[in-house]
C-alpha cells in the first residue's frame, strides 16, 4: 500500500530542499539557542542560589512562569511585540532568544539538581579552607554538578530541536514549514512529511544513545 | 558406592519418608563464572538442613534456584518427586511450562533477608494477600489463619500497623507469618538475621526455632548464626567453592568436623 | 495602562468562550490517549517477551524522535492520503498528542517498573502470585509513585503541545489570540493567552501532585522527587 502511494520520485525531489532547510534553519537555531539556555540555565541556577530573598522569587516566579507556557504563543508574543519597534526584524533571532529563554528554565532545574546532589561536605569543606565564593563555585562546586548536569543538558537541546517546528508560527521557513508548502504544491504530502519525519529520526536518535551512554559512564 | 548413593544414604538416615528435595547434576553459572558445579544432594521430608561455607560459595544460589528465582543452567531439581523446572524425557533435558512449575512452586515459601514486605499494604494484607488471590481462600478464612500466625510470631496485636512502622526484626517476624500463610512443605530461611540489629535477631531465632519445634515443614537455612544452626538442623552441608565439602549431623560438624577447610572456616566464624 | 487593562478584559473572555474548549479537548483526549499509550508500551517494553519489547521499543524510538508537529501533520495531512480516512481536526490533534507524549510517558513506566526493588518482584514469585495478581495488587502500586512525578511533567508539556493544534485548523487559545491581537494589541492578546496556559498548567500539576502524595501516603513513604527533572530529561529526549 506505501508502496502504491509513495512517490520515490517526488522523495527524490524533496529530500535536497528539506535538508538545506534543516542545515540553514533547524540545526543552526538548535546550536545558537542551545548554547544561549546552557549558558542562561547556569546563571538562573547560580542566581537561585545566591541572590537575596527578595530577588530570588521573583526570578524563580519568572522562571516557572516561561516553562509552564507554550512556546508558540512565546514565539508570536515576542515577535509581534518587537515587530511594533523594528519592522524589520529578522524572525530567525526572536525564534533563537526564544528557545534559548524557554529551554533555560529547564536546564536551570537541572543544574539545581546537579548542584544539590553535590555533598554538603564539599561546601563544608570548602569554607573549612576559607575558599572565597567565587573559588568554591569555580574550583569544586561547578566541575561536579556540571558532570552531574551534562547528559541532561544533552537531553533537553535534543526536546528544544524536536520543538523547531514551532517556528512555523512566526513564518520562519524551517524544515517542516517547507515539507508542508512542497506537499502542498505537489498535492501528495507523504513523501515530504515522511523525510522530514525520517531527518529528526535520524539526528536525534543517535544523539539521545550517545546521551544514555555518557550518562552510565558518568554514574561511576 | 558413588557421592550421590551416599548423600542418598545419609538422608534415608535422617528420615523415613521419600526425599523431599533432590539435585540431581545442578549446574548454575552466571555468565563465564561457575557458581555450582554438577552439585547432588538430597533433603529429606521434614527434615531440617542448614548450609554453612564462606561467601560466593553458592549457598543462596541454592536456595534461590529452588524459589526459581534464578534460572538453572544444567541439572534437575525435584520437589517430592516432582520436576521442579526441568525434566527428563527421552535422555533429553526438557524444560517445564510455566504453569507447571508454579504448580510445584506453590509448595515453597521463602524468607529473604531484606524481608521485602508490600508497602502498599498493611501487616494483615501482606500475610492475606496471597492466600486469597494465589490460593483462593475466602476473606474470613484467610484473615483467621493470619491472625492465628501473627499471635503465633508474637505480633497478634500489630495487623493494622502499616511495615515502616515495625522494627527490622518485627518485620522480618511478619515476612515468616507471611510465608507461612501459604501452608508451604518446605520453606527456605535466606540469612534471615543478617540485615538485622543484633539486638532483633533474638526475637526471630525463637519465632524459627519455636517453628522447628512445632512443625514438620521442611527447612532449607543458610545463616550466620551457628548456635541457631546447631539447635535446629538435623543435619548441616558445608559448602565451598560450589561443592559440598562435609555433610554431618550439626553435633559432629561443630565440634568434631573432619575436612581441614571446614575447620578453618568455623574457627573465623565461631 | 488603563489602554491595557480595558484590552486585557476585553480580550480574556474571548478566548475562553472561543478558544478554551478547543485546547481543553486537545488535552483531555490526548492525556487519556498517553495514559494508555504509555502504560501499553511501557509494560510492554519491560515485561513483554523479547520481540514484543523489541516491537515496542521501535515504535517509542520513532515517536520520540520524529517531532510532535511532524506527526500532527502526518496525521493530518498523509492518513487521507494513505488509508483514506479523514480523523479530521480534533482527533489527529488528540492522536498525535496522545501518541507523542505517550510515547515519552512509556519511557517513564518502564523505568518506573525499573525502579521497584528487585526483592518485591522475587517476593511475588516465592508467593506464587500469578502474572496479573503481582503486576496489579504489588507491582503497579508501587511503580505508579514513582511514575506521577514523570507524568505531571509530560501534563504540563502536554498543556502546552496542544498550543500546536491551531496548525491543523483548531480554533484554540493560541489561534483566537492570534486573531486578538489585531483588535487588541500584541500585549492584552497573549498575555491573556499566556495567563489562560499557566492557570491550566498550575491546575494540572497541582492535581498531579496531590495524587503523588496520595500514592506516597499509601506507601508509607514519602520520596524526594530529586531526579524528576533528570528522568523527565531522558524521557523527553
Amino acid at each position: 500500500m506505501l508502496a502504491a502511494i509513495f512517490d520515490w520520485n517526488l522523495a527524490v525531489e524533496a529530500f535536497p530542499q528539506l535538508l538545506v532547510a534543516f542545515l540553514k534553519v533547524t540545526l543552526l537555531v538548535t546550536v545558537v539557542a542551545s548554547l544561549l539556555s546552557i549558558i542562561l540555565g547556569l546563571v538562573w541556577a547560580i542566581g537561585l542560589r545566591q541572590l537575596p530573598a527578595w530577588l530570588g522569587w521573583p526570578l524563580r516566579l519568572f522562571l516557572d512562569f516561561v516553562r509552564m507556557t507554550p512556546i508558540p504563543v512565546q514565539l508570536l508574543f515576542v515577535f509581534y511585540g518587537v515587530v511594533v519597534f523594528r519592522p524589520r526584524v529578522d524572525a530567525l533571532i526572536i525564534g533563537v532568544i526564544v528557545f534559548g529563554v524557554h529551554y533555560s528554565t529547564y536546564m536551570a532545574e537541572s543544574y539545581r539538581a546537579g548542584i544539590e546532589s553535590i555533598r554538603s561536605g564539599q561546601w563544608e569543606a570548602a569554607t573549612a579552607l576559607s575558599l572565597p565564593a567565587t573559588r568554591t563555585w569555580r574550583a569544586v562546586i561547578l566541575p561536579q554538578a556540571i558532570r552531574n548536569t551534562l547528559p541532561s543538558l544533552g537531553n533537553w537541546t535534543i526536546a528544544m530541536f524536536k520543538d523547531t517546528p514551532y517556528l512555523i508560527f512566526i513564518h520562519v521557513a524551517e524544515m517542516v514549514t517547507r515539507a508542508r508548502e512542497f506537499g502542498g504544491m505537489k498535492f501528495s504530502y507523504i513523501e515530504s512529511f515522511t523525510i522530514a519525519g525520517l531527518i529528526f529520526l535520524a539526528a536525534s536518535y543517535p544523539t539521545a544513545v550517545l546521551m544514555r551512554k555518557l550518562e552510565k559512564k558518568l554514574e561511576y | 558406592m558413588s557421592t550421590d548413593e551416599t548423600t542418598q544414604a545419609s538422608a534415608a538416615q535422617q528420615s523415613e519418608a521419600s526425599p523431599g528435595i533432590i539435585f540431581e547434576g545442578v549446574v548454575k553459572r552466571f555468565g563465564d563464572h561457575t557458581v555450582l558445579n554438577e552439585l547432588n544432594f538430597h533433603v529429606g521430608k521434614g527434615e531440617r538442613v542448614t548450609l554453612i561455607g564462606p561467601s560466593g560459595s553458592g549457598k543462596t544460589t541454592i536456595l534461590r534456584l529452588l524459589m526459581t528465582l534464578e534460572h538453572l543452567t544444567g541439572g534437575y531439581i525435584y520437589v517430592d518427586g516432582e520436576p521442579l523446572t526441568h525434566k527428563k524425557e527421552n535422555g533429553k533435558r526438557v524444560e517445564l511450562r510455566a504453569k507447571q512449575v508454579a504448580q510445584t512452586r506453590k509448595r515453597i515459601g521463602m524468607v529473604f533477608q531484606q524481608f521485602n514486605l508490600f508497602p502498599n499494604m498493611s501487616v494483615m494484607e501482606n500475610i492475606i494477600e496471597a492466600p486469597i488471590h494465589v490460593l483462593g481462600k475466602s476473606k474470613e478464612e484467610a484473615r483467621g489463619r493470619a491472625q492465628q500466625l501473627l499471635d503465633q510470631v508474637g505480633l497478634g496485636d500489630r495487623g493494622d500497623a502499616h511495615p515502616t512502622q515495625l522494627s527490622g526484626g518485627q518485620q522480618q517476624r511478619v515476612a515468616i507469618a507471611r510465608a507461612l500463610a501459604m501452608d508451604p512443605e518446605i520453606i527456605l530461611l535466606d540469612e534471615v538475621t543478617s540485615a538485622l540489629d543484633p539486638e532483633l535477631v533474638g526475637d526471630v531465632l525463637n519465632v524459627l526455632r519455636d517453628l522447628a519445634a512445632t512443625t514438620d515443614i521442611t527447612m532449607l537455612i543458610v545463616t550466620h548464626e551457628m548456635q541457631f544452626a546447631q539447635d535446629v538442623s538435623d543435619r548441616v552441608l558445608m559448602f565451598d567453592g560450589g561443592k559440598i565439602i562435609e555433610d554431618a549431623k550439626p553435633d559432629v560438624m561443630f565440634s568434631n568436623p573432619s575436612n581441614e577447610r571446614t575447620k578453618e572456616f568455623l574457627r573465623a566464624v565461631l | 495602562m488603563t489602554e491595557f487593562f480595558s484590552d486585557f478584559s476585553t480580550v480574556l473572555p474571548r478566548l475562553i468562550s472561543e478558544g478554551l474548549s478547543a485546547t481543553v479537548y486537545s488535552f483531555l483526549g490526548g492525556a487519556v490517549l498517553m495514559l494508555i499509550v504509555a502504560v501499553l508500551l511501557g509494560v510492554a517494553m519491560h515485561q513483554g517477551p523479547k520481540w514484543l519489547a523489541t516491537l515496542a521499543r521501535i515504535v517509542v524510538e520513532i515517536f520520540r524522535g520524529t517531532s510532535l508537529i511532524v506527526q500532527l501533520f502526518w496525521i493530518f495531512y498523509v492518513f487521507p492520503q494513505l488509508f483514506a480516512v479523514d480523523l479530521g481536526s480534533l482527533w489527529s490533534a488528540i492522536v498525535a498528542l496522545g501518541l507523542n507524549y505517550g510515547a515519552y510517558g512509556a519511557e517513564v513506566v518502564r523505568g518506573s517498573l525499573n525502579a521497584v526493588p528487585k526483592g518485591q518482584w522475587e517476593t511475588t514469585t516465592a508467593l506464587s502470585m500469578p502474572w496479573l495478581t503481582k503486576m496489579r495488587r504489588i507491582i503497579w502500586p508501587q511503580a505508579w509513585a514513582l511514575m506521577l512525578p514523570g507524568f505531571n511533567n509530560l501534563a504540563v508539556m502536554l498543556v502546552k503541545g496542544t498550543a500546536a493544534v491551531g496548525l491543523v485548523l483548531l480554533n484554540d487559545i493560541t489561534f483566537e489570540a492570534n486573531q486578538a491581537r489585531i483588535t487588541n494589541g500584541v500585549w492584552a492578546a497573549f498575555g491573556a493567552a499566556l495567563l489562560i496556559y499557566l492557570v491550566i498548567a498550575l491546575i494540572v500539576s497541582t492535581l498531579f501532585r496531590w495524587m503523588e502524595r496520595r500514592a506516597q501516603h499509601r506507601l508509607g513513604l514519602w520520596v524526594k522527587a530529586a531526579s524528576t527533572t533528570k528522568a523527565t530529561a531522558e524521557a523527553v529526549a
